[in-house]
């Protein structure tokens, strides 16, 4: 007994410590950068991680600048657009996949995996010209498109793995039940896959939401400029100072929709969902 | 309610071969058909071609005298109760049982009324309002019938719905269901596997093998005149004994002994001698001691090296070797093997299996005497598997 509890503690103080360097390890630049938002002008630069005095005047200076809101409203809205769209087509690119039997399956499955794979750099310098040459150069559906493109394939493979774990016996019961194919896949196939949904929707909003390669080649103005894209525009006060305290506020600001977006789709994210439909 | 018609009913595969080949059936108004047989024998095949799930390839099904070979499933008005449920575990046991009524449109009043009405049937009501999950297996069941009832379909179609709960709760759901029906008489399809659920269960019982209708009669029927040696030997629990036999001068001769040729069964026959196999059921046989007199006569009084005993209570089943037993007919082992998946006595060819009365003081070891019962000895011909009768 008394062995096992002293094995139990040692077991316990490994995963604890484990535990706390990966967090302050993750998150101390992540609070450096808040300290940074905090601080005067004056005493950016003494080296204080708590700092003496605590202001607001980054974050006030950043939304007076016309071109960070207007960034902030391109995100979220490129950023949602892109994942409602990313999530429906790949919903339905799911689903006929895990349950059609259809020529050319497999080359979908491996096709799309492969434009995971592309670097994106190799592709900015074709797209900017493209996307120049018939007008969608700058503008939101100019991003949208490449995000999609890029964040599909994660979210097809997702959600196949989830369709596949559904019986097909729920859906045949749906079906003598009465309902039409695609009731039964609005009323009982997308709820259950509901986890899924929730993993793909984070997956395709974190990435167009932190992506800076596209956002930053493919747009030239506030029409459609994103917030990782116009955070290098920012300038200090005068030629002589940098604008270290708004980037930072900037930085933390754009930081919190993720954090927001993760933690409400997070308890959606609950396993188990589809324990019961069968027997097992 | 209605009545459901199978013509020539046959499908196949796109690799050519057929699952369910020419079933001819004619289920009555509030019938309750079971289809039974080993499994891989096309009885779910047929079950969801009933319902729409697969398509037919050919032959024609109708519906009260319509044909629906086309029509989608969710235009049959059938309601199905599967094995594994199918239960939606996002939706609570009120929403499961009400999903299909939502579906057709039914305003609200109507649907509550309708799925109190069935989970009071049920036994339901104090649990409507949780989920699946948290459910027990008999009441899960118990909700995938309600979800089958509220809709008033045309006809029910339970596959192998008892199959997944516990040998105690299947006993009690089985007289559950059999009330169930009786009290709404509508036209039920029920496959199963298990010969004792279709025997208890059934009005009428089809035996399907390899996608072939071989019997469709009534219980009592299919137990007392197989129409061949695998309805016989798939009917009845122990299984049949199939003993090898031959006609020789109007006498039938067992390994056990000899008994002249009933009347009925002589015109079957035909003339000459001729290799049979005898069918015996295992109630057949009977502890010599505790045979009258009277009775004696008509059967055949041996003695057997008795191998195994099991004591069951309110009876006895003796096993023992028979010199020249064991399958003597391709028939026979095939069928043997048909049967391997699920519940045939081990070794059942080799062994004969008696049903004594527990009175028997019989033990193992023993050399006993026995008596068989020669009256409703059954035979068989050993190349087509037909039994060999006059009539049925």
């Amino acid at each position: 007994m008394a062995v096992g509890s002293v094995q139990g503690a040692r077991e316990r103080a490994f995963w604890v410590i484990g535990s706390v360097a990966i967090v302050v390890y993750a998150l101390t630049p992540v609070a450096w950068i808040l300290s940074l938002s905090l601080k005067p002008s004056g005493s950016l630069t003494d080296g204080r991680f708590v700092p003496r005095e605590v202001t607001f005047e980054h974050y006030a200076s950043i939304f007076e600048e016309g071109f960070f809101t207007s960034a902030l409203r391109n995100s979220v809205g490129i950023a949602l657009l892109a994942t409602l769209l990313a999530v429906v087509l790949a919903t339905f690119a799911a689903y006929a996949i895990s349950r059609l039997d259809f020529p050319g399956k497999r080359l979908i499955l491996s096709g799309a995996l492969a434009v995971a794979m592309f670097p994106p750099i190799s592709i900015v310098g074709p797209l900017f010209n493209m996307w120049r040459s018939i007008g969608l150069y700058d503008t939101w559906l100019g991003l949208i498109i490449p995000y999609m493109t890029f964040t599909l394939p994660l979210a097809i493979w997702t959600l196949a793995a989830f369709f596949r774990e559904i019986p097909w016996d729920l859906e045949k019961a749906a079906q003598v039940d009465g309902a039409t194919p695609f009731q039964a896949f609005r009323r009982v196939i997308v709820p259950l896959a509901a986890p899924g949904v929730f993993t793909a929707a984070i997956l395709v909003f974190i990435f167009a939401w932190n992506d800076f390669l596209f956002a930053i080649t493919l747009t030239s103005t506030e029409s459609a400029r994103t917030v990782p894209a116009s955070m290098a525009f920012f300038t200090g006060a005068s030629q002589f100072e940098q604008p270290t305290g708004s980037i930072a506020a900037a930085a933390v600001v754009v930081t919190v929709p993720i954090i927001v977006m993760v933690l409400v789709f997070q308890r959606r994210i609950v396993a188990g969902l589809t324990s019961g439909a069968v027997k097992g | 309610m209605a009545e459901i018609t199978l013509e020539h009913v046959t499908k196949r595969f796109p690799d050519g071969t057929e699952a369910v080949s020419d079933v001819n059936m004619e289920i009555g108004e509030g019938e309750f058909m079971i289809l039974v047989g080993p499994s891989g024998c096309g009885k779910s095949t047929l079950l969801n071609m009933i319902c729409g799930l697969e398509d037919i390839s050919d032959g024609e099904l109708r519906f009260d005298g319509e044909v629906v070979n086309q029509q989608s499933p969710k235009d049959r008005n059938i309601a199905m109760v599967f094995q594994n449920y199918a239960l939606y575990p996002h939706l609570s046991v009120r929403e499961n049982m009400a999903f299909p009524l939502r579906l057709a449109k039914v305003d609200d009043a109507e649907v509550t009324r309708r799925v109190e009405e069935a989970a009071r049937i049920l036994e339901l009501s104090e649990h409507l309002d949780r989920k699946p999950a948290n459910l027990s297996g008999g009441q899960r069941q118990r909700v995938a019938m309600g979800r089958a009832i509220v809709r008033e379909p045309v006809a029910f179609l339970l596959d192998e719905p008892l199959s997944n709960l516990d040998a105690k709760l299947r006993v009690q759901m089985r007289t559950e269901i059999s009330r169930l029906q009786n009290r709404l008489r509508t036209t039920t399809v029920y496959v199963t596997h298990d010969q004792t659920e279709a025997m208890t269960l059934g009005d009428r019982v089809a035996v399907l093998r390899k996608g072939k209708v071989q019997q469709v009669a009534s219980p009592q029927e299919l137990y007392n005149h197989p129409v061949n040696l695998f309805v016989a030997g798939f009917i009845g629990s122990p299984a049949m004994n199939f003993l090898p036999a031959r006609l020789e001068g109007g006498q039938v001769r067992l390994p056990m002994g000899s008994y002249p040729l009933r009347e009925e069964q002589r015109s079957a026959v035909g003339e000459g001698d001729r290799d049979v196999i005898a069918g015996v059921r295992p109630e057949q046989l009977e502890d010599a001691a505790l045979v009258g007199d009277d009775d004696r006569g008509s059967g055949i009084t041996f003695s057997a090296a008795i191998d195994v005993i099991e004591w069951m209570g309110s009876e006895l089943f003796a096993y023992f070797g028979v010199e020249g037993a064991g399958a003597t007919s391709d028939h026979l082992q095939e069928i043997a093997g048909d049967l391997e998946t699920v519940e045939m006595s081990a070794g059942g060819a080799e062994q004969v299996v008696a049903r004594l009365d527990a009175a028997s003081t019989v033990t193992r070891g023993d050399t006993a005497e026995l008596w068989l019962d020669t009256r409703r000895v059954l035979l068989f011909d050993p190349d087509s598997g037909e039994r060999l009768a006059s009539s049925g």
